[in-house]
C-alpha cells in the first residue's frame, strides 16, 4: 500500500493578515481605553459629560459671547437680557496698567528695555545648547539686576559716607588678614592671596555696584508706589528667586554643618519661616520691620516686601537643597577630602553640582510657589498683577456684570502660562540632566 | 626652600593653629553669636525707642480691653462688648473650623482625583490631569477671589433662593442655609452612646487583631464597628424618646418685599466668605493631594501586585492588604504637610474679610497698634500648629519605617 500523505508541509509563509479591525487604529484604541467594560463605558460617558459641562460654558463665555472691541462699558453690556460674554475690550483698554501699573507713560520705554533684556538673557540661558553659558550667567545674575534697578528707579541713589566706610572696612580687613598671614602666619605672598582676593575683591565689586547706582544718568526718578501690575509681580518673583537660592544653599549647608551653633541657628531660622504663613511674614515686613529700624531710617515698602519674601522662600529652598545634600553618598565627601580639597572647593566642585542636579524639580516647585505667592502682596496694599486687576474693577467706565469674570480669567491665564511653562521646563531639564544614574 | 625650613622649625604651632578646623570653627561661631547679639540688641533698642515715640505701651494688657467691633461668624458667644482676647479666640476657632472642613473635603477630592489619574480610562485620567494642572498653576488667592466675587455673587439675591437636597438646603447671596439640630434634655445620652460605640469598636479591633495573630481566623471588624457606631446612638435616640429635632430655616416670600427672605437665626447659616474660602482651599489643596496619592500608589512596585496574586489573593484583598498599606507609608508624610499648608493658607481669609485669626488680628492691630504682640500671637499659634504636626509626622515615620535587618 502506498503511504497516504497525512501531513502537509507549507513551503511558503502564510500571508500576513492585518490585525482585526477592532484592535487597531482609532476603534481599537477606543475599545481598549474607553469601552473595555460596562463600568468603563459608564465612566467614559460621565467623563465626557463633565468635560462638556466645563468646556462648553467656558467657550461660550470666552469666545462666542465675548466682546473684542469697544470704547466703554456699553459695548460689553448684555444684549437684550441675555448673558454677556467676556469683555476683552476692557482688558485691552487696561492692558498698559496691567503690564506697567501706574508707571509714568512717557517713561514706560525703560520698563520695556528691562523686559527685553530679561528675555534676551534668560532665553539663551534656558536653552542647554546655547553657547557662552558662563558669560550669559554672569550678565544675567551679576549685571542685569543693577542695570534693571537703575532703569526702573532712575538710579542716582545717594550713598552715605557710612556705606563707603563699610566697603573700606571690608577691604581693610582683607589687607590686614593678608598681612597677618604673611608676618605671623609665615605664608608667602601667594599663600595670602585668597584672603586678599576674597575681601578686597568683594569690596571692589561692592564699590563698583554702589558707584554705578549712584551715577546720575539723567533718568527721572520713579518711586516704587507707582509701579504695578506684571512689573511688580516679576520684580518680586525674580528677586525672590535669585536671592533665595544662594541663601537657601547657605542655610542648608549650615543645617548640616559640624558646628553646633551654626546648625542650631540654621534650624531655628528654617523652622520658624516654614512654620508661619506668608501673610504674617508680609504683615511683619510692612508693620514690624519699620519698628526695628532706628529713627529716621526708612525702607521702601517694595524692598521690605522683597526681604520678607526672600527670607520666606529661602527657608523652603534650604529644605529642598538639604534633601539633595542628604542624597549624595558619603563616599563623594570622602573622595573629595582624600583629594585634598577643603570645604568650599569640595562643596563647589563635587557636592553641590550633584546635589542641585538632583533637586531641580524641587527648586522649580519652590519657584512656582513663590511666583504664585507674589499675589499675596496685594493684601499689604501693593499692586501686583492681581491687585491691579482687582483695583480696576472700581472704574465705572468699564463696570459690567462680566467685568470681574473677565479680569480673573485674564489673570488666571497669565499665571497659568508662567507656572505651567516653568513646570514643563523643569521636566525637560530633569530629563536632560538625568545622566549617569540610569541603568 | 628656606621659607619652608623656617616654617617647620620656626612657628609651626601658630601656623597650624590658624589652619586648625576646630579653632576656626570656634572662631566662626563666636563671630556668629556676636553678630546675632549685636543685631538683636539693636532691634530691641530701636523698637523700644520707636514704641515710646508712638506712645504705644507694649504688653498684653490690651487683650482685656473692649473690642468694639462685630464678627460675622462666631462659634462661641461674642458681641461688640467682648474683649480683644475673646475676639482673637473667635478668630482662632474660625481658623480651625476652616482648616478642618477644608481638610475633610480636600482629602476626599484629592484621593478621588489621584486615583482617577491612574485610571485606565483615557477620558477620566485626562480629566484628572487637566484638573491638577489647571488648579496647581493658578494662585490660590485668585481662586478665592474667583469663588467669592465671581461665583457666589452670581447666586440669587437675598429675597430669592436656590434649594437642593430635598429642599432642605438653600443657597443665596447671604450664604448656605440648612436644618440645625436642636438638642433637648437627655440628648447627652446619644453622645455617651456614640463614645461607648467608638471605644467598643477600638477594643474589638484590638481583640480581633490578637485573635488573628494567634489563630489565623478573621473577624469582620469593619462592619461590626460601623454597625456599633451608627446603631448604638440610633437606638439610644429612639429609646430616650427622640430628644432631638431639626430646625429648618424659614423662608418668607409673602408680605412686604423688605421682609422677604430667610428669618434670622433659624436653622444654621454658613456665610459666603466661609463657603468661598473653604471651597477654594479644598479644591486647591486637593490638586496637590492628588499628585501625592498618585505618586504613593505608583511607588508600590508592580511585583507586589503580582506576588499577591500569586499567593491567591483577589483584586480587593490585594488592594486592601498589600497595596494601600505600602502606599500609605509614602503618602502620609507629604499629606500631613499639605494639611499644614492648607491651615497656613487659610490665613488668606483676610483678603475676603472672613474673620479668621489673621483677619481679626489685623483689625485689632489697626485699632490698638500693638503690632509686635499681634504678630507674636499669630506666629506662636501657627508655629505651634506646625510643630505639633511635624512631631506627629516624625512619630508616624518612626512607627511606619521599614525595619531593616
Amino acid at each position: 500500500m502506498a503511504k497516504t500523505e497525512i501531513f502537509q508541509i507549507r513551503t511558503e509563509e502564510a500571508p500576513l493578515l492585518p490585525a482585526p479591525v477592532s484592535t487597531t487604529g482609532v476603534i481599537g484604541w477606543m475599545r481598549q481605553n474607553l469601552f473595555s467594560s460596562i463600568g468603563n463605558t459608564i465612566l467614559t460617558i460621565i467623563g465626557i459629560l463633565i468635560a462638556y459641562w466645563m468646556i462648553a460654558p467656558f467657550i461660550q463665555f470666552a469666545f462666542i459671547d465675548a466682546v473684542w472691541t469697544g470704547e466703554d462699558r456699553t459695548a460689553c453690556l448684555p444684549q437684550d437680557g441675555g448673558h454677556s460674554g467676556a469683555c476683552w475690550a476692557y482688558v485691552d483698554a487696561y492692558l498698559p496698567q496691567f503690564i506697567y501699573g501706574r508707571y509714568p507713560t512717557d517713561q514706560v520705554w525703560r520698563v520695556d528695555i528691562v523686559y527685553a533684556l530679561f528675555a534676551l538673557l534668560l532665553v539663551p540661558l534656558a536653552i542647554p545648547s546655547a553657547p557662552y553659558k558662563k558669560l550669559n550667567a554672569i550678565l544675567f545674575l551679576g549685571v542685569f539686576p543693577f542695570v534693571a534697578f537703575v532703569l526702573l528707579t532712575g538710579g542716582n541713589i545717594s550713598i552715605s559716607a557710612w556705606t563707603w566706610g563699610f566697603v573700606a572696612l571690608i577691604a581693610a580687613i582683607g589687607i590686614a588678614m593678608a598681612a597677618f598671614q604673611m608676618t605671623v602666619g609665615g605664608r608667602d605672598f601667594s599663600g595670602a592671596t585668597p584672603a586678599l582676593i576674597g575681601f578686597v575683591g568683594s569690596a571692589a565689586v561692592l564699590a563698583v555696584i554702589l558707584g554705578f547706582v549712584s551715577i546720575n544718568f539723567g533718568l527721572s526718578t520713579v518711586e516704587t508706589p507707582v509701579w504695578g501690575g506684571l512689573l511688580v509681580t516679576l520684580v518680586i518673583a525674580v528677586t525672590g528667586i535669585v536671592a533665595s537660592l544662594p541663601l537657601g544653599i547657605a542655610l542648608a549647608l549650615g543645617r548640616r554643618s559640624a558646628m553646633p551653633i551654626v546648625r542650631l541657628v540654621s534650624v531655628i531660622f528654617i523652622e520658624f519661616w516654614r512654620g508661619v504663613p506668608l501673610i504674617t511674614v508680609l504683615f511683619m515686613s510692612s508693620v514690624m520691620l519699620p519698628l526695628f529700624l532706628p529713627e529716621g531710617v526708612t525702607f521702601d515698602k517694595l524692598l521690605r516686601v522683597l526681604i520678607g519674601v526672600t527670607l520666606f522662600s529661602a527657608a523652603y529652598m534650604a529644605e529642598v537643597v538639604r534633601g539633595g545634600l542628604q542624597a549624595i553618598p558619603k563616599g563623594q565627601y570622602e573622595g573629595a577630602m582624600a583629594l585634598g580639597l577643603r570645604f568650599w572647593p569640595m562643596m563647589y566642585l563635587i557636592i553641590l553640582p550633584q546635589a542641585l542636579k538632583l533637586v531641580i524639580p524641587g527648586i522649580v516647585n519652590t519657584f512656582i510657589g513663590l511666583f504664585k505667592d507674589t499675589t499675596l502682596v496685594l493684601i499689604v496694599g501693593m499692586f501686583d498683577l492681581l491687585g491691579q486687576i482687582q483695583s480696576s474693577f472700581t472704574d465705572p467706565t468699564w463696570s459690567t456684570p462680566s467685568q470681574g469674570h473677565t479680569g480673573y480669567l485674564f489673570a488666571a491665564i497669565v499665571f497659568f502660562v508662567f507656572c505651567f511653562g516653568m513646570s514643563r521646563y523643569s521636566i525637560f531639564m530633569e530629563k536632560k540632566l538625568h545622566t549617569g544614574h540610569k541603568r | 626652600m628656606s621659607v619652608m625650613e623656617q616654617d617647620s622649625a620656626g612657628a609651626p604651632a601658630r601656623a597650624s593653629l590658624l589652619n586648625d578646623p576646630k579653632v576656626r570653627g570656634i572662631f566662626y561661631q563666636v563671630v556668629l553669636i556676636a553678630v546675632l547679639i549685636f543685631v538683636g540688641y539693636n532691634i530691641v533698642l530701636n523698637t523700644a525707642a520707636n514704641l515710646e515715640r508712638q506712645n504705644i505701651a507694649s504688653g498684653w494688657g490690651f487683650l482685656e480691653n473692649t473690642a468694639g467691633f462685630g464678627i460675622i461668624q462666631s462659634l462661641v458667644p461674642y458681641s461688640e462688648t467682648s474683649s480683644y482676647g475673646q475676639a482673637l479666640f473667635v478668630g482662632f476657632l474660625n481658623t480651625l473650623l476652616v482648616a478642618i472642613v477644608g481638610i475633610f473635603f480636600a482629602t476626599i477630592i484629592g484621593f478621588v482625583v489621584g486615583i482617577a489619574r491612574l485610571s485606565n480610562n483615557w477620558v477620566i485620567s485626562r480629566l484628572a490631569y487637566c484638573y491638577v494642572e489647571l488648579v496647581r498653576n493658578v494662585p490660590l488667592l485668585l481662586q478665592i477671589f474667583f469663588w467669592y466675587f465671581a461665583v457666589l455673587r452670581a447666586v440669587p439675591g437675598k429675597r430669592e433662593k436656590w434649594s437642593f437636597f430635598f429642599d432642605s438646603f438653600h443657597l443665596n447671596i447671604a450664604g448656605l442655609r440648612g436644618p440645625k439640630p436642636i438638642w433637648e434634655d437627655g440628648s447627652y445620652l446619644i453622645a455617651v452612646a456614640l463614645l461607648i460605640a467608638i471605644v467598643a469598636s477600638f477594643v474589638i479591633s484590638r481583640w480581633a487583631h490578637k485573635r488573628q495573630d494567634a489563630t489565623g481566623q478573621q473577624f469582620p471588624v469593619f462592619w461590626t464597628a460601623l454597625g456599633l457606631i451608627i446603631g448604638l446612638p440610633l437606638i439610644t435616640y429612639f429609646v430616650t424618646g427622640m430628644p432631638m429635632h431639626l430646625e429648618h430655616p424659614v423662608f418668607v416670600d409673602t408680605g412686604p418685599r423688605i421682609r422677604q427672605g430667610f428669618e434670622l437665626n433659624v436653622g444654621f447659616n454658613l456665610i459666603p466668605e466661609f463657603l468661598a474660602l473653604t471651597a477654594a482651599l479644598a479644591i486647591y489643596t486637593a490638586a496637590f493631594i492628588a499628585e501625592i496619592v498618585r505618586a504613593g500608589i505608583q511607588a508600590v512596585s508592580h511585583g507586589q501586585t503580582e506576588a499577591s496574586h500569586a499567593l491567591g489573593l483577589r483584586q480587593g484583598p490585594t488592594l486592601r492588604l498589600v497595596i494601600i498599606p505600602q502606599a500609605m507609608r509614602v503618602i502620609i508624610p507629604p499629606l500631613t504637610s499639605q494639611y499644614l499648608n492648607l491651615t497656613k493658607n487659610s490665613s488668606l481669609a483676610v483678603a475676603i474679610a472672613f474673620p479668621d485669626l489673621v483677619s481679626v488680628g489685623g483689625t485689632v492691630l489697626n485699632q490698638t497698634g500693638q503690632a509686635i504682640e499681634i504678630i507674636g500671637i499669630w506666629m506662636a499659634i501657627y508655629l505651634t500648629l506646625s510643630l505639633v504636626t511635624s512631631a506627629f509626622m516624625n512619630w508616624y515615620n518612626q512607627r511606619m519605617a521599614l525595619v531593616e535587618r
